[in-house]
C-alpha cells in the first residue's frame, strides 16, 4: 500500500474541474515526480493532496488512514510539509527563527533536528543569525527546505524548489533532496526541469489536462520516446 | 560667567517647553502608533477604530478612577488612575475581542480586500464613539489627582539660580517611563517568546504560517489584547497629561497614523521612532522662539515677532506634511514597513 | 420615502418635511459625489467634510461684498505673499526637474522652501493683522466678490477639484487605506484652515446673512401677488371668516406660507442639480468611459496590463467626486445662510455620508440618492424617536433620577451608535445595500486560474 495516495482526485477552484480522476502516490524513502506541460495541474495536483484544494470526487489517504476532509493545517500535524513555490520564508526573521518557527507544532527538544537541517545545509549554520530576507535565492531555498523538515516530517512536498535558481544550485538541491530520502522520508516534487528531475525520481507522473497521462519510473519514464519527444523536447 | 548663564537658560527653556512636551507626548503617540502597526501587520488594514478604542479605555480607567477616589482610595504622590488602569485594559481588551469576534471575522474568513475592513472600522469607530459619548458626555472630564510636579520651576531655579525653571510633570515623567517599559517588554515579547514570534511570523508570510501550524486565532486575540492594552495606557496618560475629551482622541488618529507610516507600517520598531518623530516636529514647529532668541542674540538682533514657525492651530497639519514627504519620497516609511 | 416626510409633514410640520427634504437633497448629491470615487474606482475617501467646507468657503467669497477697507489695508501685503508662494512653489518644481537627484538638489529645494515660506511670511503677517484689524466686530476680512451665490456652487467645485488634484498627486496609487488617512489629513486641515484664517472667512467668528439665490421671507409676505396667491390656496378656510379675525387668520398664513414657499424655491433648485448630475453620471457609468472605470475597479492588474493607466484614471474620478461633494457644500452653506467652521465634524460630515453611500448600494447612483434620503431623515428623526423612547422607557423611575437624565441628556449620542450599527448590518448582511449596483461582477468571475 502507497503511504500518501490521492485517488483518481477530481476537482477545482469553484469552476471547472483541474484535476480529472487524477492519481499521485508516494512511498517512504521514495522519490515521486510529477511533470508535465504548463497549466497541466501538477500543482494542483499537489495542493489538492495537501488539502488547499477541495475535491469534488476521490480520496486522499496517508498510511492508510483517510485524511480527505482534514484542513491543511491538520495534516501538516500528521505529519506531511510543504514548501511552497514562492514566498516560501520568513524573510523578516532569522534563519534560525524560520527552522524554530517550522517546528512550531512540536513540543519536544527541536535541537536535534535542528542540528540535522544544519548538517545538511551547513551553510544555514554559518547564517543562522542573518534575516532570511538578505539571503541568495539558493539559500533561501535551503531555509525553506530546512523550515519544512523541522516538523519531523514523513512525508515532504516540494513545489518547484528549482524555479529561478542557477543550474548549480539545482543540482546541489537534487543532492540534497537525495540525502533527505535517505532518512526515510517520503518526497514529492512538481518540478519545470522535468529531465533532471526524472533523473533522481524514483516514479515519475506525467499529468497532460488533469488527467495521468504517463505513469512508471523515472528511468523509464527518461527512456520512453513519446515521452522524450513530447515532453522532455527530444 | 553671563556668556555660560545665558546659553544655559535658553536650553532650560528649550528642555521645559520643547523636550519635556515632546518627549511625553511622542511616547502617548508611540504607544498608539504600536497598537496601529501591530494591527496592521496581524489583520492587514487600518484601524479607523484605534482613537476611539484609546477613548473607551480611557473612559472605563476614569470611571474607575473615580470609584476608587469616592472610596478615599489613592496612591499618594501616583495618580489613582494607575490603579485603575487595569481594569481599563481588560474591558477594552474584551470590547476589542467581541468586535473582532462580532464584525471583522467574518471579512477575515471571506479574504475581503482590506477597504472592507477599513470600511468596517469606521462602523466600529461609529459604535465607540457614540457608547464613550452615551456614558461619559462629550465634555472635558478631568482625573488627575496626587502629586503634579516632580519638580517644579520655582526649585528647580532655587537649586540652580537660574532665572528659567524647569518642570517636570509627574504625568511627563510617568508617560516616559511607563512608555520605555511597556517598549521594552513588548520587543522582549515579540523576539523572544513562541507566541510573540508565531505573531511575527503570521505578519511576515500568513500562508507559511499556517503551514507552520501556526493558529491564527490565537495570533488574532493576543494581537487585539496588546493592542487593547496600549491603547488603554497610552489613552490614560495622554488623559493625565492633558485632559480627557471624546472627540481630541478622534483627532489624534492622524498623528498617530502619521507615526505609524513614517516608521514603516508593520513595523513596531519604526512606530516608535516615528511617534517621536511626528511629537518632536509638531512641537518644534509651533513653538515660539522668541524668548529662546532672546537669550542668545545680543540685544539689537532681537526679534519682535514671536518666531513661531507655525501657529498652534495648525499643529495637524505637521503630521500631514510628514505623512506627505514620506509618501512622495519612501513610501515604505524609515524600516521598510509593508507597503502596496 | 415621500411617504415618510409627508407623514412628518402632517405631523410635526411642513416646514420642518421640506427643511429635512432639502437636506436630503443635499446629502444626495454629497453621495453621489463619494459614490463616483467608490462606485466607480473604489477609492475610499475620508476627506468628504474638507471639500464640503471648501463649497462653503467658496459660496462666502463669492457671494459677501468686498471689504475695500481692509483690500486697501491689508490686500497689497496679501497678494506679495501670495505671488511669493506661488514664485516658491514655481521655483521648487524647477529645481526638481532641472536638478540631478542627490543630496545638494535636496537641500537646494529645502533651502527654497525655507526661505520661500519665511519670504512670504513677512509680507502675510502685518497683512492679516492689517485686514483683522479693519472693524473686527463685522468684517475683518477681505469679503467677497459681491456676485449671485448660485455662482458659488459652480465655484465650491472648482475648489474642491484643486484640493482633490493635490491630494490625488500625493497619495494615490499607494494602498488604499494611505490614500484613506490622506483625505482624512486633508479634511483636518481645511478645517483648521476655516477655523483659524480670520481674514479669509473670519474664521470661527461666523460669516452670516449671506445673500440668497430665492426670496426672503420678509419681502414675500409684504408682496402683493404673494398675499393674493395665499388668499386663493386658503380660500375655503378664510370664506367662514370675516373682519379683523380674517386678515389675523391670513397673516398667519402669509407668514407659515412664505416659509413654506422659500424651502420649495430652494428644493426646486436643489432638485434641478441633484437631477443634473443624477444624470450626468449615469451617462458616464454606461459609456465607455464608465465601462474602463469599472473594468479598473474590478481587476487593477489586468487594467494596467492593458494599458490604461490605473493612477491618473483614480485621479480623474477622486476629482470629478470631490468636485460634487464641493458643489453641495456650497448649497449646503447657501441653505444655511452662514458659514460657521465650527459645525463641521467629521462624524456628521464625512462619515455619515459614507453610512448613505453604502446603505443605499456601492456603485448605483440611484441607490446613493435613496441612502442618503433614508439615512439623513433617520439621523434627524432619530434624536427625537430616541428621546422619546428613553423618556417612556425610564417613566418608571424616580422624575428626578440622576440616571434617568443621565440617559436624557445622552439620547442624541445614540444615533451615532445607531449608525453605526446601521453601516455594519448592511455590509454583513446586504453588502450590496437597498439597490445594489446591477452590473457588478462577482468575485469568483474576477479570479484569475490557478
Amino acid at each position: 500500500m502507497t503511504y500518501l495516495v490521492g485517488e483518481s482526485m477530481t476537482g477545482g477552484y469553484g469552476g471547472a474541474d483541474i484535476l480529472k480522476s487524477c492519481t499521485i502516490g508516494v512511498d517512504k524513502g521514495e522519490i515521486a515526480v510529477i511533470v508535465g506541460p504548463n497549466g497541466a495541474g501538477k500543482s494542483t495536483a499537489m495542493k489538492a493532496m495537501l488539502g488547499l484544494l477541495r475535491l469534488r470526487e476521490g480520496r486522499v489517504a496517508l498510511d492508510g488512514k483517510d485524511i480527505t476532509r482534514l484542513t491543511p493545517q491538520a495534516r501538516v500535524a500528521q505529519g506531511i510539509a510543504f514548501v511552497p513555490q514562492t514566498r516560501n520564508v520568513f524573510i523578516s526573521m532569522t534563519v534560525e527563527e524560520n527552522l524554530e518557527m517550522g517546528a512550531f507544532l512540536r513540543k519536544d527538544d527541536i535541537s536535534e533536528t535542528m542540528d540535522q537541517v544544519f548538517e545538511l545545509f551547513p551553510i544555514l549554520k554559518e547564517k543562522r543569525r542573518q534575516v532570511a530576507g538578505e539571503l541568495s535565492g539558493g539559500q533561501r531555498q535551503q531555509v525553506a527546505v530546512g523550515r519544512a523538515l523541522m516538523t519531523h516530517p514523513s512525508v515532504l512536498m516540494l513545489d518547484e524548489p528549482t524555479a529561478g535558481v542557477s543550474p548549480i544550485v539545482m543540482d546541489e538541491l537534487f543532492d540534497r533532496i537525495l540525502e533527505i530520502r535517505q532518512a526515510g522520508i517520503a518526497i514529492l516534487m512538481v518540478e519545470q526541469n522535468a529531465r533532471q528531475a526524472l533523473n533522481i525520481a524514483d516514479k515519475g507522473y506525467v499529468l497532460v489536462i488533469g488527467e495521468n497521462r504517463h505513469t512508471d519510473t523515472g528511468a523509464a519514464l527518461l527512456a520512453d520516446p513519446e515521452v522524450r519527444r513530447s515532453f522532455l523536447g527530444g | 560667567m553671563t556668556f555660560l548663564t545665558e546659553p544655559l537658560n535658553a536650553l532650560i527653556l528649550l528642555a521645559n517647553f520643547v523636550l519635556m512636551p515632546a518627549l511625553s507626548y511622542g511616547s502617548q503617540l508611540a504607544l498608539g502608533a504600536l497598537g496601529v502597526t501591530l494591527i496592521f501587520g496581524i489583520l492587514r488594514f487600518a484601524n479607523f477604530a484605534h482613537g476611539e478604542i484609546m477613548a473607551f479605555g480611557t473612559m472605563v480607567t476614569i470611571l474607575v478612577t473615580w470609584g476608587l477616589q469616592s472610596f478615599g482610595v489613592s496612591l499618594g504622590p501616583l495618580p489613582t488612575a494607575l490603579l485603575a488602569m487595569p481594569v481599563g485594559i481588560v474591558a477594552t481588551a474584551l470590547f476589542c475581542i467581541v468586535t473582532d469576534r462580532v464584525v471583522y471575522r467574518y471579512y477575515r474568513d471571506s479574504k475581503s480586500p482590506p477597504v472592507v475592513l477599513v470600511i468596517a472600522s469606521v462602523g466600529v469607530m461609529f459604535i465607540i464613539n457614540g457608547i464613550v459619548r452615551f456614558i461619559i458626555g462629550p465634555d472635558d472630564q478631568r482625573f488627575a489627582d496626587g502629586e503634579r510636579f516632580i519638580v517644579r520651576a520655582r526649585d528647580f531655579k532655587e537649586l540652580t539660580g537660574m532665572s528659567e525653571g524647569l518642570t517636570i510633570k509627574v504625568s511627563q515623567g510617568l508617560t516616559i517611563c511607563v512608555a520605555v517599559m511597556l517598549v521594552i517588554a513588548l520587543f522582549w515579547f515579540l523576539q523572544k517568546t513562541r507566541t510573540g514570534k508565531a505573531m511575527r511570523a503570521f505578519s511576515d508570510n500568513e500562508d507559511l504560517a499556517l503551514l507552520s501550524g501556526i493558529n491564527p486565532d490565537r495570533v488574532v486575540l493576543v494581537t487585539w489584547i496588546i493592542a487593547a492594552s496600549l491603547a488603554t495606557i497610552a489613552g490614560t496618560l495622554y488623559g493625565l497629561d492633558k485632559s480627557f475629551k471624546p472627540f481630541t482622541y478622534f483627532q489624534l488618529l492622524l498623528p498617530i497614523f502619521a507615526a505609524a507610516i513614517v516608521g514603516g507600517i508593520g513595523q513596531p520598531i519604526g512606530a516608535i521612532v516615528g511617534g517621536y518623530v511626528v511629537a518632536f516636529s509638531e512641537v518644534m514647529l509651533t513653538y515660539a522662539y522668541k524668548k529662546f532668541l532672546v537669550y542668545l542674540l545680543p540685544e539689537s538682533w532681537q526679534p519682535e515677532t514671536l518666531v513661531q514657525l507655525l501657529s498652534t492651530d495648525y499643529k495637524f497639519a505637521v503630521s500631514f506634511l510628514i505623512l506627505v514627504v514620506v509618501l512622495l519620497i519612501r513610501p515604505t516609511g524609515i524600516f521598510r514597513g509593508k507597503v502596496l | 420615502m415621500a411617504v415618510l416626510l409627508a407623514f412628518v409633514g402632517f405631523s410635526q410640520s411642513w416646514s420642518v418635511a421640506l427643511a429635512i427634504l432639502n437636506l436630503c437633497l443635499i446629502s444626495a448629491i454629497m453621495a453621489l459625489g463619494v459614490n463616483i470615487q467608490w462606485g466607480y474606482a473604489g477609492l475610499f475617501n475620508v476627506g468628504i467634510m474638507g471639500f464640503a467646507a471648501l463649497g462653503g468657503a467658496a459660496a462666502v467669497i463669492v457671494s459677501k461684498a468686498p471689504v475695500t477697507e481692509a483690500w486697501r489695508a491689508g490686500g497689497g501685503y496679501l497678494l506679495v505673499a501670495l505671488l511669493v508662494s506661488v514664485g516658491t512653489v514655481a521655483a521648487v518644481v524647477f529645481l526638481h526637474r532641472r536638478l540631478p537627484r542627490g543630496p545638494a538638489t535636496v537641500l537646494a529645494i529645502t533651502m527654497t522652501i525655507v526661505a520661500g515660506y519665511f519670504a512670504a511670511r513677512f509680507f502675510y503677517e502685518p497683512g492679516v493683522s492689517a485686514i483683522e484689524a479693519v472693524n473686527p466686530a463685522k468684517t475683518g476680512y477681505l469679503g467677497g466678490l459681491g456676485l449671485p451665490i448660485i455662482l458659488s456652487w459652480a465655484v465650491g467645485g472648482v475648489f474642491a477639484a484643486g484640493a482633490a488634484w493635490i491630494v490625488g498627486r500625493v497619495a494615490l496609487g499607494l494602498r488604499s487605506d494611505y490614500f484613506a488617512i490622506a483625505t482624512l489629513g486633508i479634511s483636518e486641515i481645511i478645517i483648521a484652515l476655516m477655523k483659524h484664517e480670520d481674514w479669509l472667512t473670519r474664521g470661527v467668528k461666523n460669516v452670516t446673512g449671506l445673500p440668497r439665490p430665492v426670496p426672503y421671507e420678509v419681502d414675500l409676505q409684504s408682496s402683493e401677488w404673494f398675499i393674493s396667491m395665499i388668499e386663493s390656496l386658503n380660500g375655503g378656510a378664510l370664506s367662514t371668516l370675516s373682519g379683523d379675525a380674517r386678515a389675523d387668520a391670513l397673516h398667519k398664513l402669509v407668514i407659515d406660507g412664505s416659509s413654506i414657499f422659500v424651502k420649495l424655491c430652494y428644493a426646486g433648485l436643489f432638485l434641478a442639480v441633484l437631477a443634473l448630475i443624477l444624470g450626468l453620471s449615469m451617462r458616464a457609468l454606461h459609456s465607455p468611459w464608465g465601462r474602463m472605470m469599472r473594468a479598473i475597479r474590478d481587476n487593477e492588474i489586468a487594467a494596467s496590463a492593458m494599458g490604461k493607466n490605473v493612477t491618473a484614471r483614480h485621479r480623474q474620478v477622486f476629482i470629478i467626486g470631490s468636485a460634487v461633494v464641493g458643489i453641495a457644500g456650497a448649497m449646503l452653506t447657501t441653505l444655511d445662510g452662514q458659514f460657521t467652521p465650527g459645525t463641521y465634524h467629521p462624524l456628521r460630515f464625512t462619515f455619515l455620508i459614507w453610512v448613505m453611500v453604502i446603505v443605499g448600494g456601492s456603485g448605483n447612483n440611484l441607490g446613493s440618492v435613496l441612502g442618503a434620503f433614508v439615512i439623513w431623515f433617520f439621523w434627524i428623526e432619530a434624536e427625537p424617536l430616541g428621546l422619546w423612547l428613553i423618556d417612556t422607557g425610564t417613566a418608571w423611575m424616580d422624575e428626578d433620577s440622576a440616571l434617568r437624565n443621565h440617559l436624557l441628556e445622552s439620547a442624541q449620542h445614540m444615533r451615532l451608535l445607531t449608525m453605526g450599527v446601521i453601516l455594519l448590518l448592511v455590509m454583513r448582511f446586504s453588502p450590496g445595500g437597498i439597490l445594489p449596483e446591477t452590473v457588478r461582477h462577482t468575485e469568483s468571475d474576477a479570479k484569475p486560474p490557478d
